[in-house]
């Protein structure tokens, strides 16, 4: 027993460990590398153009058009599919032992969580910052304080929808199962947050689950920062960032809370 | 807190140990001991609650009742002074396949709390010792289910822990690379004064340990070295190959006055001392015999003797 090299792992060190190890597999595995930012690209070229000769953004001056109405919510769904992604491994690693390992390590049950939250998120945004990029292609011009606006609007919706995937991860064993909750309930919430179409003009109740949506206001903030069309009467840029915050911070508790009432998952 | 500074001393140290999902009783009250140094050795089936056992040591679950303490620390109330002692191989390697050999001892190196100085000088220290320095830079999902084992080893004892627990270490391996796991066990043993505790349910792994404790259906059945346990069935077993075994299982049990039985075309006789009785056996009936072997019984003789019932080696079982 003299020789044990253990101290306490602390919580930097092991949630540093956790988010290299998951830009590191991110970065070996090219193919989600590309799908995930190509296929909101896709999406966004294919609906864009689509819809363009009979979509009117409502309030807008006339000649802005869908693929710049959409563009915001392009930048949501990227977001989305990398960030949702990273959290599928943890029912694989559950599988393979990594995550077994990993919760019988004296590691803070925080730093579980931190580590491959941040690791998701950062892998999303950096994503996201990519097809930023193509933003004078849809007509909204960059600037310094729009491009740190926005990343810091998408950091916000990282953070809260990879706290979401990881809570239903964590109760799943099996990577179907996963998928889903992704397309019942995940994209729907997406489509349904004034990304894919705007909130005027709808039904009132969808139009209430519109508003009830937490990632509305993300796709708002989104929307803000880039200077792109929004109706106006709807919630500041604060507000929409202050929304975004406290969706995040009560994603990331519930899933503290799920780590530490049930250590070893599901099942067994 | 005398009982504290005594019990330090105890790799594992199990009372009573109780737990249940639902109706069905995984674990009834269960109790042993592990001594420093010592092979440990947990055989049962599938679902005879080894591995809720496995996962009630590792911290990964708590107990319904009873105790459960690693170096005198209790698994439900001190899980992290456990976690820091303990080292673990799980069934499935706890590696990950995109990460080279070097960077997941590295990242798991951390989660131990390894102190940052000491980490490639330990990292590198293992590689040698475990004959995986050439690997170091090759992704684990290259390397074969036998090297694989033997990295997931050097994950689990990074830290210097003075107990490991394997869970079916023989998992997938071949006997080759299952007898050069054993023999890397043995070394780390003789090198660092290593407790191992390992669950199996394959009885040539039992073979392997100092002592062994059969597990069914949640109790524990039998409790003793390998060779103490087999020896407690009843000396030998002796059979003989025979033209005609019937009529000589009726002769030897006539004349030598011993109980004599066919099982599966062959004459069988269980008997304290099988070597003593083969040369009788030979000069009464050397020419009604074709051949004449002794056997010692071996741990499924056991596992039958003490349960009733033969160990079902269900490979499609899910652990319980």
């Amino acid at each position: 027993m003299n020789g044990t090299l253990a101290a306490r792992p602390g919580l930097v060190g092991p949630v540093i460990s956790l988010l290299e190890r998951e830009i590191l597999r991110f970065v070996r595995q090219r193919s989600r590398l590309i799908s995930s930012a190509l296929q909101p690209l896709l999406f966004w070229i294919l609906l864009g153009t689509g819809f363009r000769a009979s979509f009117q953004v409502p309030g807008a001056a006339a000649g802005s058009d869908y693929l710049t109405w959409s563009f915001p919510g392009i930048l949501v769904l990227v977001i989305l599919f990398t960030a949702v992604f990273s959290t599928i491994s943890i029912i694989e690693d559950r599988q393979a032992g990594f995550l077994q390992a990993v919760l019988a390590s004296p590691v803070p049950r925080l730093a579980i969580v931190l580590g491959k939250v941040f690791g998701a998120t950062a892998l999303a945004l950096g994503e996201a910052g990519l097809v930023l990029l193509a933003a004078p292609l849809a007509g909204l011009p960059l600037t310094v304080s729009s491009i740190l606006l926005t990343l810091l609007a998408l950091a916000g919706i990282g953070l809260a929808l990879t706290g979401i995937g990881f809570c239903m991860a964590w109760r799943m064993d099996s990577t179907q199962g996963f998928h889903m909750v992704m397309n019942l309930f995940l994209l729907p919430m997406w489509l349904l947050s004034g990304a894919f179409f705007p909130l005027a003009g709808t039904a009132p109740w969808l139009r209430l689950i519109m508003e009830l949506n937490p990632l509305t206001y993300g796709v708002r903030a989104v929307r803000l920062a880039l200077g792109a069309p929004a109706a106006p009467g709807d919630p500041s840029l604060t507000l929409s960032l202050g929304i975004t915050a406290f969706f995040a911070a009560a994603t990331l508790a519930t899933a503290v809370l799920l780590v530490r009432t049930r250590a070893g998952g599901p099942g067994k | 807190m005398v009982e504290g500074v005594e019990q330090a001393a105890v790799p594992v140290q199990v009372r009573e140990l109780v737990h249940a999902y639902g109706e069905h009783r995984a674990l009834d009250r269960v109790s042993f001991q592990v001594s420093p140094g010592e092979f440990f050795g947990l055989l049962g089936p599938n679902g005879s609650g080894k591995t809720t056992l496995f996962r009630i040591l590792s911290t990964l679950l708590a107990p319904a009742s009873g105790q459960a303490s690693i170096f005198g620390y209790d698994v439900a109330a001190q899980p992290d002074a456990v976690r820091s002692r303990i080292g673990i191989v799980f069934q499935s390697p706890a590696l990950d396949d995109m990460l080279t050999v070097e960077e997941n001892l590295r990242h798991h190196a951390r989660l131990q709390g390894v102190p940052r100085r000491q980490r490639s000088q330990r990292v590198t220290e293992l590689l040698t010792s475990l004959g995986l320095s050439d690997r170091r830079r090759q992704r684990v999902g290259q390397l074969s289910g036998g090297l694989k084992r033997r990295a997931d080893l050097a994950r689990g004892i990074l830290h210097r822990p003075g107990l490991l627990l394997l869970d079916e270490p023989s998992a997938g391996l071949d006997p080759r690379a299952r007898r050069d796991l054993w023999r890397t066990l043995d070394k780390l043993r003789g090198e660092t004064g290593l407790a191992v505790m390992v669950t199996t349910h394959i009885m040539e792994e039992g073979e392997f340990c100092d002592r062994l404790a059969i597990l069914d259906e949640g109790r524990l059945v039998a409790m003793d070295t390998p060779a103490n346990l087999r020896a407690a069935v009843g000396g030998t077993i002796v059979t003989i190959r025979a033209d005609k075994p019937d009529d000589l299982a009726r002769a030897i049990c006539e004349q030598m006055k011993i109980d004599a039985r066919v099982l599966d075309g062959a004459v069988r006789i269980e008997h304290a001392d099988g070597h003593a009785l083969v040369p009788r056996l030979a000069s009464a009936f050397a020419s009604r015999m074709a051949a004449i072997t002794v056997q010692i019984p071996t741990l499924e003789d056991v596992f039958v003797q003490r349960t009733g019932h033969r160990f079902e080696d269900e490979q499609a079982g899910e652990p319980s």
